[in-house]
């Protein structure tokens, strides 16, 4: 499990693996959108919360048919469903990896990115908060995703489109809780709901994910 | 002691009915050797037996953990090196086979070198490399010689053969003679007869009745 988790954080780093991706990508939604709507501290304070959680969701969405689709491709998932490793762990340390080098990237970049869309002081806190609870549902929802289309060529736009509604429970409650933190509201309910989701998606969909690979590896 | 055995299996790719009836049995010491012509069924049999997918009909007997499969690709990644791929896999199989399975196969130059540099002979020599790192008795491989020179061909023979010498079994699908003491199995006698003339009905033929 551990070599597994070492082996993908070492592949994503190396050349072409797709480390820094999302991030870079964040990086510009949050860099674009001041540009677009333009410098009124007032209203990049009022929409910065829900650009914040949206480039985070399509920063990760960007990454996600890699988890499966490389080792697919050059016949390691064969190996892997072959090897003592119970594909549940596999696809649980590999979306857990996703996470490390996607998801935990995102958290610790938000807070300088919400300088740039004029967040407000009490929401940091919160953004940290949200995301830092939020993106392990992402990772773990997404690689359900890229699970169901990993045998299919091309498959990125159809996982988007697989994923994408599944994200929203994820979106709506993390954007409110940064919402909510920002304007000095509780937040309590929110965020209990994004817990709740980020737990009960570790708690299941590894186990959806694997059923999904061994039927595709048939 | 048996480390394999099927009895009256069959085989379906993509819902196809395309081997029945198929027999055989592997013991300590003993290899197999797969023929018949393409599209016989040959790495659908392999897979079936490697567990990745389930039988049509008949049983695998088997005890837990005995079958290592090589499949035609070779699940080298790309970006890492020999020794690091070699390493994953012994971590992966809880062994410590690795640095032995370098100096087997004659990768030892080649061990730090990025597998995306490998020959495709090379690439192959870790990929069959690998097998001795799983430490487990059945080695089910799918046209292992492909891409490999002669003298690799011998050296892959070799370590084959030494395998089976210290109780392994080995089923291969193969055309080229591995130099080995191995009993063949032609597949051909064995291939599905249509649903129309009493083969098996597959899910693929429920479908359109």
């Amino acid at each position: 499990m551990i070599a597994l988790m070492i082996r993908d954080m070492r592949l994503a780093v190396r050349a072409g693996g797709g480390f820094g991706l999302g991030l870079a990508f964040f990086l510009l939604v949050a860099v674009i959108v001041p540009l677009g709507v333009g410098p009124e501290p007032a209203t990049l304070a009022k929409i910065a919360p829900g650009i914040l959680w949206v480039g985070a969701l399509l920063s990760c969405l960007l990454s996600l048919d890699r988890i499966f689709a490389l080792d697919f491709e050059d016949g390691s998932m064969d190996l892997l469903a072959t090897s003592p490793l119970p594909m549940e762990g596999a696809v649980a340390v590999k979306a857990m990896a996703h996470w490390l080098v996607t998801g935990l990237p995102l958290v610790s970049a938000a807070p300088v990115l919400g300088v740039l869309l004029n967040l407000p002081l009490p929401g940091y806190l919160w953004l940290v908060v949200s995301l830092a609870l939020g993106t392990p549902a992402l990772s773990v929802i997404g690689a359900f995703g890229a699970a169901l289309t990993v045998g299919l060529k091309r498959g990125g736009l159809l996982m988007s489109l697989l994923v994408l509604p599944l994200y929203m429970p994820t979106l709506i409650f993390g954007a409110e809780v940064v919402k909510r933190g920002a304007a000095g509201l509780a937040v309590a309910t929110p965020l209990a709901f994004l817990a709740a989701i980020t737990a009960g998606s570790l708690a299941l969909l590894p186990f959806a994910a694997a059923a999904a690979i061994r039927v595709n590896l048939r | 002691m048996s480390l394999l055995s099927a009895q009256d299996l069959a085989v379906a790719r993509a819902g196809i009915a395309v081997l029945e009836g198929v027999q055989f049995a592997l013991t300590a010491g003993q290899a197999l050797v797969l023929r018949g012509p393409n599209g016989i069924g040959k790495t659908t049999l392999l897979r079936t037996v490697a567990g990745l997918q389930p039988p049509l009909q008949g049983n695998i007997t088997a005890p837990p953990d005995t079958v290592a499969y090589a499949a035609h690709a070779d699940g080298v990644k790309a970006t890492l090196t020999v020794a690091e791929n070699l390493a994953f896999w012994a971590q992966v199989f809880g062994t410590s086979g690795a640095e032995a399975a370098i100096d087997r196969m004659a990768l030892r130059e080649l061990a730090d070198r990025r597998a995306a540099n490998l020959s495709a002979g090379q690439k192959r020599r870790l990929g069959l490399a690998r097998l001795l790192v799983t430490g487990r008795p059945v080695w089910v491989m799918d046209e292992p010689t492909v891409s490999l020179d002669a003298a690799s061909v011998q050296l892959f023979g070799d370590v084959v053969r030494d395998h089976l010498a210290a109780g392994g079994a080995a089923l291969i699908a193969t055309h080229i003679d591995l130099g080995l003491d191995a009993a063949v199995l032609d597949l051909s006698p064995f291939k599905a007869r249509p649903a129309a003339q009493g083969g098996i009905r597959s899910a693929f033929d429920e479908a359109f009745t």
